[in-house]
């Protein structure tokens, strides 16, 4: 297990100098020097300022080895400069602020998506065919179409607009700090529930899907066969046997799907003007802040990639043969 | 070959798909005989409308027909998912045969690269690459189709390794056909299966990227019209234009549903053994 691990580490260090470098690549993508872009709605006087703050932050007067060598530098220091935005604070202590939100609501969405498409794949499956397999088939193939944020504005039409229930924006209300203790709690329920739901749309469809067809596999296995044989009522059959097994691809995909937990919530963001790195990230993006798109590009891949890590050693902890197969087992 | 039509004709969802596919495509080459109006022409005295007998999905913020826009944004979105897909399957098949036919050194990096695409969540890199250029439909094409090849490459490495070692390809080596010849003739042409799935079901997947992007307002700019660029819009008006959110995600749905179906039926009839999980082997 530890060589495994070592391995695992590793291989994780040229990814990491690669995603300096693509992000590097990146502001190097705009036709001639980037500091003659358009910085957005500035004033000419603030573009200026803001031409020789990137001239600055990422040397860009240099040759080009000098000039990665130096955002390479800046990067391991976790520098990623000053935000454009009139408040010109660092751009880590933006991102650093926000991260908690989007954890927040991409845990939630993980744990509901379990808490349904687990049983729900598990009750099509044990009851292949039936009215109830049908119905979510079809479900899960509009889940697997619908556009989120379309979902987001109808979610947002019929409960917002319509029925007045629930709040379509942010993260509490105005008077958020005028309410009992208890109220708050039940005021931040109500902004998640919508965000939430839209963000299960595509996981509670391909997770429940993957999980009938793990267990329409299982089911029809000898060892199944044998438990029913000894005359073991179909619930045991179900709940002691067949499920561990069925699970184990389930876990394949939670870790497949633990990298979405950074940068998976980009749209819901948006829509509802929830304060976490996607929202950020889009603003960063509309106001051309390039230091902070900078900044949140080289974070959110590099959480990804200690996801994956951490993914990768779970994996390795759980099924043997993964860690003893090699270097690609997984894949 | 004929199994593989007398199977896809027995499955009525994915026959249903193609139905809509072409459909979709006869409207979007349409578009100009189709449409009501002129999409782009604003009517201050008619400013959004809810839908009625002259404009039957009501009038933007401009005054503009809204039915008029769509079918005239149903060009972008096609035109997009087939240009994009097509991008990153030339793309994927070229570094998926390179890795596969060559292992060792040019297979490791090109893995690698795999890998270092994969670490960035796409939207993150989409929406980073887009914020330094100037957004139109070619540059969308072009950021989507390089940023979603990843999975070709995979499917073509595979299946290269696994056919590489078949006979037929041996014994062609044997021979001493070069190894240009013993790709271009005798595998790829065997390898493509899966590809044409993965393109199928990439359509989609593009689609619903690009109209994210263009909803978003980073995507294709106005006055274009595209389905995300009328749903950027009706969010701003969601309190008092209903009509602006409702069709043109209707719309999208429909083209996904349509292409997901006909994919999953291709897959379905040319290997059984294919079929998995249901939809999303592409996805999102």
């Amino acid at each position: 297990m530890a060589l495994y691990a070592l391995r695992r580490l590793v291989l994780a260090v040229p990814l990491l100098v690669g995603i300096t470098f693509v992000s590097f690549v990146v502001i190097h993508l705009a036709p001639g020097d980037p500091t003659e872009l358009q910085l957005g709605e500035m004033s000419p006087e603030a573009s200026a300022h803001a031409r020789q703050m990137l001239r600055e932050l990422y040397g860009l007067d240099q040759p080009l080895v000098v000039q990665y060598w130096t955002w390479l530098r800046r990067v391991a220091q976790l520098d990623f400069g000053r935000s454009f935005a009139p408040d010109g604070r660092p751009v880590l202590d933006k991102i650093v602020e926000r991260l908690p939100v989007t954890l927040l609501l991409n845990v939630i969405e993980m744990v509901v998506i379990l808490l349904v498409a687990v049983p729900v794949g598990i009750l099509s499956a044990t009851r292949q065919y039936s009215l109830f397999d049908r119905v979510t088939t079809v479900l899960v193939f509009l889940g697997f179409a619908t556009p989120d944020f379309w979902f987001a504005l109808l979610l947002m039409l019929l409960f917002g607009v319509q029925l007045g229930w629930l709040p379509i924006s942010g993260l509490r209300s105005l008077n958020w700090e005028y309410l009992s203790f208890w109220r708050q709690q039940w005021d931040l329920v109500s902004h998640l529930i919508l965000p939430v739901l839209v963000a299960t749309l595509g996981g509670l469809a391909a997770v429940s899907r993957y999980m009938r067809q793990s267990m329409l596999e299982v089911i029809r296995q000898d060892y199944v066969q044998v438990a029913r044989a000894k005359g073991l009522s179909e619930r045991i059959v179900i709940s002691k046997h067949a499920l561990r097994n069925a699970l184990l691809p389930i876990v394949t995909i939670l870790g497949l799907s633990l990298p979405g937990l950074v940068g998976g919530s980009v749209i819901v963001e948006s829509v509802f003007a929830i304060p976490g790195m996607g929202q950020l990230m889009v603003q960063a993006v509309y106001q051309r802040d390039y230091p902070v798109v900078m900044g949140n590009l080289v974070i959110v891949a590099t959480l990804t990639l200690l996801a994956n890590l951490a993914a990768d050693l779970v994996y390795g902890l759980v099924d043997p043969r993964i860690r003893l197969a090699g270097r690609r087992g997984r894949r | 070959m004929r199994d593989f039509w007398r199977a896809l004709a027995r499955n009525r969802l994915a026959l249903a798909g193609g139905a809509v596919v072409l459909v979709l495509a006869a409207v979007a080459v349409l578009a100009p005989v189709l449409a009501p109006a002129d999409p782009n022409r604003p009517d201050v005295r008619r400013i959004l409308e809810p839908p009625s007998r002259e404009h039957p999905f009501g009038t933007d913020g401009l005054g503009r027909d809204v039915l008029s826009r769509m079918l005239y944004g149903a060009r972008v979105s096609l035109a997009v998912g087939f240009v994009s897909v097509g991008i990153a399957t030339v793309v994927g098949v070229v570094l998926g045969a390179l890795a596969g036919y060559n292992a060792g050194l040019i297979d490791a990096v090109v893995m690698r690269l795999v890998d270092l695409m994969l670490v960035f969540p796409r939207f993150f890199l989409l929406l980073a690459v887009l914020a330094f250029l100037t957004p139109s439909i070619w540059t969308i094409m072009a950021v989507i189709g390089l940023t979603s090849w990843m999975s070709v490459a995979r499917l073509v490495r595979a299946e290269f390794l696994s056919l590489k070692e078949r006979e037929f390809v041996l014994w062609s080596q044997a021979v001493g056909a070069s190894g240009f010849r013993v790709v271009w003739r005798h595998i790829l042409p065997n390898a493509l299966a899966p590809v044409l799935v993965a393109m199928t079901l990439g359509i989609p997947a593009a689609i619903l990227t690009e109209s994210g992007l263009s909803f978003l307002g980073i995507g294709v700019q106005p006055p274009v019209a595209t389905w995300g660029n009328i749903l950027n819009e009706g969010k701003d008006a969601i309190e008092i234009a209903w009509w602006l959110s409702v069709y043109p995600g209707l719309a999208i749905l429909i083209t996904v549903l349509a292409y997901n179906l006909l994919g999953e039926g291709i897959r379905d009839a040319l290997d059984p053994r294919l079929r998995r999980a249901g939809p999303g082997l592409v996805g999102r």
